[in-house]
């Protein structure tokens, strides 16, 4: 048998019919559904008057524009277009049968945090969303990636994906992260070294020592932003790690039937002499704690560097960075640590996980955010919000003088009223730094948790190895 | 779904790389529950100032480009988001084709669902139809997705290439749904071997 990486594997336990052409019907394990990018694909089904195939295989839950403050569960404290929204989900829950924590719920939450948590996402599945951060499932040894509504409508409807397959893409991060550095670090740091576009027509397979070294939490930030390299997924082979997590989760298998799935999930690795159609190494030592500076995640660079000039590129990307520093309102040759920032913004599917609190409390424990600074953590989930309660992490965060807010989206795509204004300036732990992203005219740096707290302390980006 | 075979019309540039979908649609207007509509609100933030007035300088709001049914723009277009509110904005503000050097995955892949034409090509193709596209409205460049060959207004042609499955849905206006139930019995028989092979998905 010829070697195989692990995306091949996982592809070939999945493909239900394979046309001459190469086009294949993927069969999908587990749909994740939220109330934004699915309410024009259950009005396609009832059109049509096609069922849910697989009701049982989907989940559902509401976290884009759901509000984060007290109250929610009454739909009158939304906007009246989110609360159309979030109505639509529950009528489409209930009508099409499928697996749904609304608002009210305490496992209510980040979808890519709910999945997870619930025990829903297991190693080899495949993982589809309306959401392009569905990669971060690939944590677990997944295959998962976004989809547009149409897609949406069709998994629904048959339970698969057409789709080619993509080619496999290896990223290895070799021996050990220094202090300070994180999962955020390494996955900005990827893109940083391969372009937003670097990963365009592949699925990409993380691997080395410090992925290794990675919680499953930290692997999830990893994976989370592969999109934003422009690949189809990400991907973790899984590991003892992984088994224990998923282990006892309430959608995990049990007994017999756990056994039997770890015998399999063991053999979801890469083999030795397997074929890669790139491959990107980086040392986890060279590695720093970043920051970007412009409106494109590539534009990212050490917290010790100074903002560069549009000539410092070539081709499109010189007109792309004299309007991204435009954009920001930032000078060349300003050191990053001397931009001072408006607004900290902690949470996201990228960074709204238990660890991700404990790097920022550990920061902010007895330390206060600067005067005037505008502060707050929006947990992935509501259990990671009851457990962060519970270890005193929320005390800490409230302490330094951070709003402590229920789960949901919130400011990453600012779709709720968790906006900045045109002009304000935000450290963000979150995955993208559009224009516009996170609020007309507003300007967001990404960066890790712990960089996050510490920018909330000093009022500006900071290296927090400064405040270790 | 609405047939693509040839398109004439007006090409808009927008010589950007990376334009993302919070640009071609901002989230606030993914609150709809429907697809129509949104047109008016494509490239809102670069189209629109902050009281609602149209930028003078933003191309789709030049009196040449206002009826633009190509968009011929830079490298990664579309990345970002998985929002299909990006391409279901770009067709109803009338544009079929978007041509540029290279897609983000998820939106070129909503293109198709859509009857959108996503094209890519190498880097100095799309140089010269960005020239001719420069032109305004006088220059009008013609697509022809049977024959896979875009025709500048100086008759200068280029081919392009597209998968055979996605052309033949797009040029025959086919919906993927009926086309995959079709192979019921294939996905029935996965469903049972997969259901023993891995009782506890």
């Amino acid at each position: 048998m010829s070697p195989k990486t692990l995306y091949d594997k996982i592809w070939d336990a999945h493909v239900a019919h394979e046309a001459d052409d190469g086009t294949c019907l993927l069969y999908i394990d587990r749909h994740l559904v939220h109330e934004v990018t699915s309410p024009q694909a259950f009005e396609g089904l009832r059109m049509t008057g096609r069922k849910v195939r697989a009701p049982e295989k989907t989940i559902a839950v509401p976290d884009h524009n759901v509000p984060t403050t007290p109250g929610r569960e009454d739909p009158s404290n939304m906007t009246e277009d989110s609360a159309v929204q979030v109505a639509a989900l529950d009528t489409n829950a209930k009508d099409f049968g499928i697996h749904y924590y609304p608002v009210s719920d305490v496992r209510q939450g980040i979808v890519h945090i709910v999945g997870p948590e619930q025990g829903w996402t297991l190693p080899g599945m495949t993982v589809v969303c309306g959401d392009s951060h569905t990669a971060t499932h690939g944590a677990f040894g997944a295959l998962a990636h976004g989809i547009g509504t149409s897609e949406v409508e069709h998994v629904l409807a048959t339970q698969t994906l057409i789709q080619k397959k993509s080619k496999n893409m290896k990223v290895e991060i070799t021996g050990k992260l220094r202090p300070g550095v994180t999962a955020k670090d390494i996955t900005l740091s990827v893109i940083g070294a391969t372009g937003t576009a670097g990963g365009t027509g592949y699925v990409i397979e993380y691997c080395g020592e410090a992925i290794r070294d990675l919680s499953m939490e930290g692997r999830m930030t990893v994976c989370n932003m592969a999109i934003e390299g422009g690949a189809r997924a990400g991907l973790i082979a899984p590991d003892e790690k992984t088994f224990e997590y998923c282990q006892g989760r309430p959608h995990a298998p049990k007994g017999a039937q756990w056994e039997a799935a770890l015998a399999w999930w063991k053999t979801l690795f890469s083999d030795e002499d397997a074929h890669w159609d790139k491959v990107v190494t980086l040392k986890g030592e060279d590695i720093a704690p970043v920051v970007t500076w412009g409106t494109s995640p590539e534009d990212v660079l050490p917290i010790t560097a100074a903002i560069p000039a549009a000539d410092d590129f070539e081709g499109g990307k010189v007109g792309a960075a004299q309007r991204s520093l435009d954009y920001m309102g930032l000078t060349p040759g300003t050191p990053l640590s001397d931009v001072e920032i408006d607004t900290v913004f902690i949470g996201s599917c990228t960074n709204g996980r238990i660890e991700d609190l404990r790097a920022a409390a550990e920061i902010l424990k007895g330390k206060k955010k600067k005067d005037g600074l505008r502060a707050m953590v929006v947990p992935g989930s509501g259990l990671v919000r009851a457990q962060a309660e519970e270890e005193g992490l929320a005390d800490i965060f409230k302490e330094a003088g951070f709003e402590w807010r229920l789960a949901g989206c919130s400011m990453c795509l600012a779709m709720n009223p968790d906006q900045l204004a045109p002009g304000e300036r935000c450290a963000a732990t979150s995955n993208r730094n559009f224009e516009g992203r996170q609020g007309r005219g507003g300007r967001t740096h990404l960066m890790s948790p712990a960089m996050a707290a510490a920018a909330a302390i000093t009022g500006r980006l900071t290296d927090v190895r400064d405040l270790m | 779904m609405d047939k693509f075979d040839t398109l004439t019309g007006i090409a808009a540039p927008m010589p950007m790389i990376n334009i993302d979908t919070d640009m071609i649609i901002p989230k606030q207007f993914l609150k709809t529950i429907k697809r129509s509509g949104l047109g008016v609100n494509l490239f809102d933030e670069m189209r629109y100032d902050d009281d609602g007035a149209e930028i003078p300088t933003f191309v789709l709001n030049q009196d040449a480009y206002r009826d633009a049914e190509i968009l011929v723009a830079g490298d990664n277009f579309g990345c970002g988001s998985s929002r299909e509110h990006a391409p279901w904005a770009i067709k109803d503000f009338g544009i079929r084709c978007v041509i540029a050097p290279s897609f983000a995955d998820i939106f070129f892949n909503n293109c198709f669902k859509n009857g959108i034409l996503p094209i890519a090509l190498p880097q100095e193709q799309v140089d010269v139809l960005m020239k001719d596209a420069e032109k305004g409205s006088n220059a009008r460049m013609s697509i022809d997705l049977d024959a896979q060959i875009i025709t500048t207004s100086d008759g200068e042609v280029f081919t392009f290439d597209v998968d055979p499955f996605k052309k033949h849905c797009l040029m025959n206006g086919l919906d993927d749904i009926g086309l995959t139930m079709e192979k019921s019995a294939a996905i029935d028989s996965f469903e049972t071997a997969a259901s023993q092979a891995r009782p506890w998905v």
